[in-house]
């Protein structure tokens, strides 16, 4: 574990437990080192946000998080267990959950089916926990459905109204629609309704205004807030950088895999080595300004 | 010890032919990430203009070389511009059917040309054998070994020096980024599919020099070992491609010599699944990073079902329950019992190929296991039929699954070659293993169908509990879809990535899906084996693998009642018009082909 570890919690000056962190996590694809020895905590109910270029490591760094990729070396421990290397399976079980940069909802679904994917893990009656048998148990349990697993279905399909509720009348209309006819924005809403039906500990939410318009960013903006508000711990990547700077408790940089700086909001903004790492890849003064309106 | 120099050549040359169509296979991969299924068939079509060329007009050799080349590349192009093109932006399991349905349609057209029976096929060659070290080697040999080096060298020559060449290696480096650069993608894939097509046309020719003999069943065996030799090789990678097909020749010839002929393919196919295994990205490819997924889930055509009034339902349900009791000749009635036994295969196929996006192309393989079980249990151990059925269904869905598990790390096209490759195996096992299976014999004088020990004589009852058996299926698949179980089937199939970070275990619901749809097939298999009393290794096959998918895909993936309509259709309906069965097959590769372009979605609608 040869990273830098200086500037890492120093930041964090609440002395909230650790809840997330990472240490010198790094995964290498080829030559290029797209994580480089990240260290990073994240404390009961923080926001924490991601910034930098494209291409600077954030979204590997979620597949790291979240095990859909695997580190070649460092550690990430969830609420003090050591998770590396963990199934996404796994780690969804245990309360993380993430949405996608691109958007992956199930196109075939119904938003309903969707979101009730999200819940999959919270699943109890229908999956009694017994070692080998218990597939073959669940095919029965599935077929027979015997009250248990009906009320449970029922409580769930009722709770995903209620997640759904929160997207006001975006998508309560639409919820037997498959999710390939929806629009852009709604599916990206669709993704975030299913990342909440699993009731996550932690959630990691992937550029999740990429592709809006102001006032839809808003809306979004403001169920963010409310999340954080009810107490949720999340990850956000995200490149509208007024809106990070309204939500983060801090802003992690990070250029080129490694992260270069981390703080609170304008102290990030003012870091000259932020400011290289954007215009070191071609933005330009000027569309630097346009970014950050005065906040 | 000079026998193994001997197998050492026979390998070494029977590989080179194996190469041959495997270096066209990775080129088509490398451009379109495609495995074309219909390599076969070219490779079929090479050995039948070599055979017209060489017994009918008798050009002399390096004519017929050149002449089969040319022709066969031109049937690459056609099959490029009318087959694949039109498919260009379609989902990412239409060209995969669509190769399918080519080959079923060329290997058809053969045959209806020159009959099934097999021609002698002349080297031209003198006789001759030269003597080498321990071995002998002939002109033949030698020819083979020619042509592969030869191809190679031209081959590397194309891509390396050759503007057209660089626009290949270019479209397989990144498809996107040549585009932008002006590559005209059409045109590489045209190149690609004519040299894979010249090449895999000289060689069918060359192996049917070789053994003299050609006929029809070349095209499927040649398919299959060409993508062995691929996979094995890495896909997409032409030099890996020569590799793997030496290696399959030599892993043939020796195991060949150690276990006799007909363990020939069990060694290619066993290769096939340890290296799919152990390193599904093959032998010679260093570990790259996985191939970038599509981001949505496009794998099946979207739509929305047809929903079908519960009305409308019940009076299909009523008139066939009823059906018996009015005058109907008994032909019509054993051809939809037919129907309803090629239903439950396909509610099985639509289950795994649709609602889980698992493209079995193995299927017959748990008809063959509930068969065979159901009808060893009766026979030796006296079982009730009935018992005996349903121990068919659970021994295909538990032992189908079994030998499916190795595939469930894969995804797409590879998930086809594996089942393809597992049916193969279970049909090379049940020819081999002559203490339980009576090998080549078969099982003969099974008991006839009975029920709680009456027999079921006559059409109408079989009508019935076939029937019977078919709905009862059919409805516990559809309340299975409408439980968690079907969403995450669905799930599963539209984007495992996301699945899996949801908590879907991809294991568990593939294993979930064989199970239940192995115990249909199984039941399939273990009524028909009652039904025609003989039953052998060929009974099932892959021609009715391909038929259920047929069915399924004109049906609509994943729909139950599209699986029933499906199967009437195209089991039904080539009976009643008198059809006859050579033309069966080409029908329906037609289907599968106009489906794919015209109705991804299929009847019914995907679900």
């Amino acid at each position: 574990m040869a990273g830098p570890i200086e500037a890492s919690a120093s930041a964090s000056g609440a002395a909230d437990p650790v809840f997330l962190s990472l240490r010198g996590l790094t995964r290498r694809f080829g030559g290029l080192t797209a994580v480089d020895a990240i260290d990073l905590d994240l404390g009961e109910g923080e926001l924490v946000s991601i910034i930098g270029p494209n291409g600077a490591g954030k979204t590997t760094l979620f597949n790291l998080v979240t095990g859909l990729d695997r580190p070649d070396a460092g550690e990430v421990r969830l609420d003090r267990e050591v998770i590396t290397g963990l199934s996404p399976e796994t780690l969804a079980s245990r309360g993380i959950a993430r949405t996608f940069q691109l958007g992956r909802v199930f196109g075939n679904l119904s938003v309903m089916d969707n979101v009730l994917i999200g819940a999959h893990t919270r699943l109890r009656a229908v999956k009694p926990a017994v070692p080998l048998i218990g597939p073959l148990l669940e095919l029965v349990l599935a077929l027979v459905r015997p009250y248990s697993v009906k009320s449970e279905e029922e409580r769930l399909r009722e709770e995903v109204r209620g997640i759904l509720a929160r997207f006001g009348d975006r998508l309560l209309p639409r919820i037997d629609q498959p999710a390939y006819s929806l629009s852009y924005a709604n599916r990206r809403r669709v993704e975030i309704a299913r990342a909440l039906a699993l009731a996550p500990r932690l959630l990691l939410l992937d550029e999740p205004t990429a592709g809006m318009n102001p006032s839809e960013t808003a809306e979004m903006q403001a169920l963010i807030a409310e999340l954080k508000a009810e107490g949720l711990t999340i990850l956000l990547i995200e490149h509208k950088l007024d809106m990070v700077m309204r939500l983060s408790d801090r802003v992690v940089v990070m250029d080129e895999g490694r992260k270069i700086a981390e703080g609170v909001g304008e102290d990030v903004r003012k870091d000259p080595k932020v400011i290289e790492a954007y215009l070191g890849h071609g933005l330009s003064q000027a569309a630097m300004d346009e970014r950050e309106p005065a906040a | 010890m000079s026998s193994w120099l001997d197998y050492t050549i026979n390998g070494l040359i029977v590989g080179n032919v194996y190469a041959l169509v495997a270096v066209g296979l990775a080129l088509i991969f490398g451009v379109s990430r495609l495995i074309n299924f219909s390599q076969g068939s070219i490779y079929l079509v090479g050995a039948y203009i070599g055979w017209v060329a060489v017994v009918k007009l008798q050009t002399p050799l390096p004519v017929t070389i050149v002449l089969v080349a040319t022709l066969a590349g031109m049937v690459g192009l056609i099959v490029e511009r009318f087959g694949l093109r039109p498919l260009q932006n379609s989902v990412r399991i239409a060209p995969l059917l669509a190769t399918i349905g080519i080959s079923f349609v060329l290997d058809q057209i053969v045959m209806l040309i020159f009959s099934p029976n097999p021609r002698a096929l002349p080297s031209q060659l003198p006789d001759v054998r030269f003597q080498v070290g321990g071995g002998t080697i002939g002109p033949l040999d030698l020819l083979i070994a020619a042509v592969g080096v030869t191809s190679a060298l031209l081959l590397f020559l194309f891509l390396r020096y050759s503007k057209l060449g660089w626009a290949v290696r270019a479209t397989a480096q990144d498809r996107d980024a040549a585009m932008q650069m002006g590559v005209d993608v059409n045109r590489v894939n045209q190149a690609v599919f004519g040299i894979a097509a010249a090449l895999g046309g000289v060689s069918g020719m060359l192996v049917g020099m070789y053994y003299n003999q050609i006929d029809t069943a070349m095209s499927l065996q040649a398919t299959l070992k060409g993508v062995v030799a691929e996979v094995v090789g890495g896909a997409g990678s032409v030099p890996g491609a020569v590799a793997g097909g030496l290696l399959l020749g030599l892993v043939e010839s020796y195991g060949v010599a150690l276990f006799g002929t007909s363990y020939r393919n069990l060694f290619a196919f066993l290769l096939l699944i340890s290296v799919l295994v152990l390193r599904p990205n093959g032998l010679f490819v260093s570990a790259r990073q996985a191939p970038p997924e599509p981001l949505t889930g496009t794998f099946v055509a979207p739509s929305r079902p047809v929903r079908l009034p519960p009305w409308a339902l019940l009076i299909a349900f009523a008139v066939f329950a009823l059906l018996p009791l009015f005058p109907v000749s008994s032909y019509v009635l054993q051809t939809l019992i037919n129907a309803w036994l090629f239903g439950m295969l396909a509610l099985s196929l639509t289950l795994v190929a649709g609602t889980v996006g698992q493209v079995s192309l193995g299927h017959a393989a748990l008809l063959a296991i509930g068969a065979y079980t159901s009808a060893l249990l009766s026979l030796s151990l006296s079982f009730p039929v009935g018992i005996a059925i349903i121990c068919g269904g659970l021994m295909s869905a538990a032992l189908g699954t079994l030998l499916i598990s190795p595939s469930f790390r894969l995804r797409g096209h590879y998930v086809s070659i594996a089942t393809l490759a597992i049916g193969e195996i279970v049909s090379l096992v049940i020819l081999n293993w002559e203490s339980v299976t009576h090998g080549p014999i078969g099982v003969v004088g099974i008991p006839p169908l009975s029920l709680f020990g009456y027999e079921l004589v006559g059409a109408p009852s079989v009508y019935w509990f076939s029937f019977v058996v078919m709905v009862l299926l059919a409805l516990l698949q559809v309340r299975l879809l409408a439980s968690h179980i079907g969403r995450s089937f669905r799930a599963i199939r539209d984007d495992d990535v996301a699945a899996r970070a949801y908590g879907l275990s991809l294991n568990r619901y593939k294993s979930l899906a064989f199970i239940f749809g192995g115990f249909a097939a199984g039941v399939s298999g273990g009524i028909a084996a009652h039904l025609y009393s003989y039953i052998n290794h060929e009974t099932f096959n892959t021609q009715q693998s391909i038929l259920a998918l047929t069915i399924v895909i004109l049906g609509g993936l994943g729909n139950v009642a599209g699986a029933i309509v499906g199967s009437v259709a195209l089991v039904g309906l080539p009976e009643v018009f008198r059809i006859a069965a050579e033309y069966r097959i080409l029908i329906y590769g037609m289907v599968l082909l106009l489906l794919v372009r015209f109705r991804p979605q299929g009847l019914l609608g995907t679900i």
